[in-house]
């Protein structure tokens, strides 16, 4: 019979390994690059809204702290990347985004100070107001920043010297997924970890997790520069690959839209910003193609009808249908031990 | 060489003196009883030990050492952990990740981001020991939240023995405990190894004279009475103030 | 300097006249509604359709305003809000910020999104010099008005009786019940006055702040701001936080151009860091 220390070690080992469910789902997105060769600029979209929410998902769904204000990294960014490009400061693009997302990593270290005191309140409003107060800034130095007309003359140079950017978004494409899938890769291996696995302590006890020899505040400080870091990779992605940044990369529509993300895709399982960016880009598809102009009145609406119908009910209903795909895939990959069970009977 | 000491321990609440200049020593390897009526303050004590609450004025000392400054994480770090009176778990966690989790911080672990739980054999080891020595492998992959009361309670034990602490203040263990599970409750208590001195707040008098070497007793923040159980028990003025209660020798 | 001062304090009354609903809502039910500015515009659209379009006059269309945003917020608070008073501060950022996209877009729709003038009479235009200072009439009816909504206000909470019930449902709602004070009513006519006071603001405002469909989103963080400084368990604390605010913003925009938004926002950070529940709040926050 198994000793509780083989059964403990069995587990702990299975826990990180990557299910087949998994590897299929990114096998089908890396195939999407020769799938659906016309759609390269929505799919690029959709990459970088998930890398996005990726972010927020680190810090909402692992660590339990509320932010309206990861547009504030996304932004910075963004502006960062835009212009390191256009003055030629640093023109290797994988370089450059590496660049960005640290400096976005700073500004959350910065003011993860900020986010340790108070009650969720204080943090909607802290981090709301930060991300205001970037906007604001890039406004007042429009000199700068291009104000509302938005950043111009960004030229991104080949990656690596060898892949040019080009106009039907290809390489863009496979730039941002190979992008994304790094940092999912990162942030996988973080939530698997022993500080991952801490983070979610704090969010459900943080005075227990205190009393248990946690530092709470050092480990959300860490979790939210690093949250703030892969928004920043977002936000330069963004910007590298479509040659421009204006100041909607610091509106509350977008910090908006990333909580729907989220909640239409669930959140502390690390799929789902990915799940909820691929479902939220097709309706905005849907959508803006019925009616254009008024996209953010059914944004609007969509939220009030989630909260009104209960955002748990919501949650639960997407935590069953993803079960049920689970449920599916492990029958599947079952079927086979069954048909040999049988055929050894005869 | 007491393990703990408090010298003129204080805490106010506005006007209110929940603490009382209180001074105390907790000697190593005792079984240490701190009893007292409703509302004496001795939960405040607990909070004021472990760093939830800082003190108004007044020292703690643990092992010689000065820690009146030190957050909670950091007086785990130097030996002390706690139970609570109500349970304080990670409802989401299961037992195993519960307990996975303090053992990993303890060794140092807790802030690895790159390597998986439980890689190094020592930590599914103890895991493994202390799931199995407070009874809970048969639920150790369960939801916390779904887990009956009294496995909550061994598990909330259990959590804070995993930081391998040398001072275990334990925050009236039984309550709630329903009466079929307070049995295996007061016998995990009892196998507390013998190298971990132990502060027990309790209301259950079986419980408290059946463990204690050595009782104090709290009244209105401040400390009453002190000594060896049966002069406790034998004391006039500790029944008085428990309002003629019988406590059994 | 004095006619900034002025300017600042006129402008800081406003901000109270529209930050305070916001700050009651949120001391009494606890409630962050992120669409308070939604009110506030359309208080300002309303006076606009009543004085630009149908001619009524400036006198009439304020008080007018202010009832009928009241009402609106009765019905809302009733049919929508009423509902959400439960949740997690998340939802209700998200159901508030979801009424704020919606009214926002309605309102491009209906009125276009160019900046809307509100007609004011002859008399307010212009400024008195009083010892060599320039004081706006328009800002002088401002702060006079603001002023007297305070004072009122202060004595309905402490001296009638709707008060008392305020206050007792603020503290604890469940106690209040089981006293016989009808909580539902409180709120609702709380929100609805709070909203009424916000619409009002919206259409004194309209001249000074600007008037188009952005800006409940303009002026989110605004409100955000006198709400965190001032706390929310009293009227004096958002009062003084305001005019705090509107001198310190109309100061710096005028000595220090290129910062002077950004005043504003470097105190709430501040005071955030030093004192999470607000520089004026009394007792626990909640």
């Amino acid at each position: 019979m198994p000793s509780a220390a083989d059964d403990v070690s069995a587990f702990l080992a299975r826990r990180g390994r990557w299910s087949p469910l998994e590897i299929a789902f990114w096998v089908f997105v890396f195939a999407t690059i020769w799938l659906f060769p016309g759609k390269y600029l929505i799919m690029k979209d959709t990459a970088v809204l998930a890398l996005f929410a990726l972010s927020l998902d680190l810090i909402l769904g692992y660590a339990g702290i509320i932010s309206l204000g990861q547009a504030a990294f996304f932004g910075l960014a963004g502006y960062f990347a835009g212009l390191i490009a256009k003055y030629g400061i640093i023109n290797e693009p994988v370089f450059a985004l590496i660049c960005s997302g640290l400096v976005a990593a700073g500004l959350g270290f910065i003011t993860s100070f900020l986010v340790l005191r108070g009650s969720d309140l204080t943090r909607i409003m802290v981090t709301l107001g930060v991300s205001l107060i970037l906007g604001e800034i890039a406004n007042r130095y429009s000199n700068v920043t291009g104000g509302a007309d938005g950043l111009q003359g960004v030229d991104i140079a080949p990656i690596f010297g060898l892949f040019r950017f080009d106009l039907y978004g290809h390489t863009g494409y496979v730039y941002s997924l190979i992008v994304l899938f790094l940092c999912f890769l990162l942030a996988r291996r973080v939530v698997y970890s022993p500080f991952g696995l801490s983070l979610r302590s704090i969010k459900g006890n943080p005075l227990r997790a205190g009393a248990i020899g946690i530092p709470v505040n050092r480990r959300l400080i860490a979790i939210y520069t690093l949250s703030g870091g892969l928004a920043g990779v977002a936000g330069g992605l963004l910007t590298q690959t479509t040659a421009f940044c204006s100041l909607d990369v610091f509106s509350l529509d977008r910090s908006a839209d990333l909580l729907l993300v989220l909640i239409i895709g669930g959140t502390g399982y690390l799929y789902g910003g990915l799940i909820g960016a691929v479902i939220y880009k097709f309706l905005q598809d849907w959508i803006a193609s019925l009616t254009p102009q008024y996209w953010q009145f059914w944004i609007g609406f969509v939220l009030v009808v989630i909260v009104l119908v209960g955002r748990e009910r919501v949650e639960g209903w997407t935590a069953a249908a993803r079960a049920w795909i689970v449920s599916l895939g492990a029958r599947r990959f079952a079927r086979p031990a069954r048909l040999r069970a049988s055929s050894e009977r005869r | 060489m007491p393990i703990l000491e408090t010298i003129g321990l204080e805490k106010r609440f506005g006007g209110i003196i929940a603490t009382n200049g209180v001074s105390m020593s907790v000697e190593k390897g005792a079984r240490h009883a701190l009893i007292g009526p409703n509302g004496a303050g001795k939960t405040t004590l607990i909070n004021l030990l472990t760093g939830v609450l800082r003190p108004t004025a007044g020292t703690i000392i643990l092992e010689g050492r000065d820690i009146t400054a030190l957050p909670p994480h950091q007086r785990v770090r130097r030996g002390m952990a706690r139970t609570f009176q109500i349970n304080q778990l990670f409802v989401d966690l299961t037992p195993l990740e519960t307990i996975g989790l303090a053992v990993s911080e303890r060794l140092g672990l807790g802030s690895d981001w790159w390597r998986l739980v439980g890689t190094k054999d020592e930590v599914t080891r103890e895991i493994a020991e202390t799931i199995e020595r407070f009874r809970l492998t048969d639920v150790m992959h369960t939801r916390t939240a779904t887990l009956p009361y009294g496995k909550q309670r061994l598990l909330e034990i259990a959590l804070a023995l995993a930081c391998r602490p040398q001072l275990l203040l334990l925050d009236e263990p039984a309550a709630g405990v329903p009466e079929a599970e307070r049995q295996e409750l007061l016998a995990t208590i009892t196998a507390l190894p013998a190298d971990v001195t132990v502060l027990l707040i309790e209301h259950d008098m079986d419980l408290v004279f059946s463990f204690a070497d050595r009782i104090s007793v709290l009244v209105n923040g401040g400390l009453f009475v002190e000594g060896k159980p049966e002069e406790v028990a034998r004391d006039a003025r500790v029944k008085a103030v428990y309002l003629g209660e019988e406590l059994d020798a | 300097m004095l006619t900034i001062l002025f300017d600042g304090v006129a402008y800081g009354m406003l901000l109270f006249v529209l930050a305070c609903g916001l700050s009651v809502t949120l001391g009494l039910m606890n409630f962050i509604n992120l669409a308070h500015g939604a009110f506030a515009m359309a208080g300002g659209y309303c006076t606009v359709v009543l004085v630009n379009w149908a001619h009524l006059p400036f006198a009439l269309g304020l008080p007018l305003a202010f009832v009928v945003i009241a009402v609106l917020g009765a019905l809302l608070e009733r049919t929508l809000y009423a509902h959400v008073y439960r949740r997690s501060h998340l939802d209700q950022v998200l159901f508030t910020i979801g009424l704020v996209f919606m009214s926002v877009a309605a309102v491009d729709y209906t009125m276009g999104s160019s900046q809307q003038f509100v007609l004011i009479p002859q008399a307010l235009q212009g400024q008195f010099i009083v010892f060599g200072i320039g004081m706006s009439k328009y800002r002088l009816l401002i702060i006079l008005i603001c002023g007297l909504l305070t004072i009122g206000l202060q004595l309905i909470i402490s001296k009638t009786r709707f008060g008392s019930r305020l206050r007792a449902a603020v503290d604890d709602g469940r106690v209040a019940r089981g006293l016989g004070i009808n909580v539902g009513a409180v709120f609702t006519l709380t929100f609805a006055f709070g909203s009424g006071l916000a619409g009002l603001g919206g259409a004194l405002g309209a001249e000074i702040l600007g008037l188009d469909p952005t800006f409940p989103l303009k002026y989110m963080i605004y409100f955000l701001i006198v709400v965190t400084v001032g706390g929310t368990s009293s009227i004096t604390g958002p009062l003084l936080a305001s005019i705090l605010l509107g001198i310190a913003d109309v100061a710096g925009k005028y000595y220090v151009p290129k910062l002077g938004a950004f005043v504003i926002y470097t105190i709430m950070i501040v005071v955030l860091i030093w004192r999470p529940q607000g520089l004026f709040a009394r007792g626990a926050a909640r």
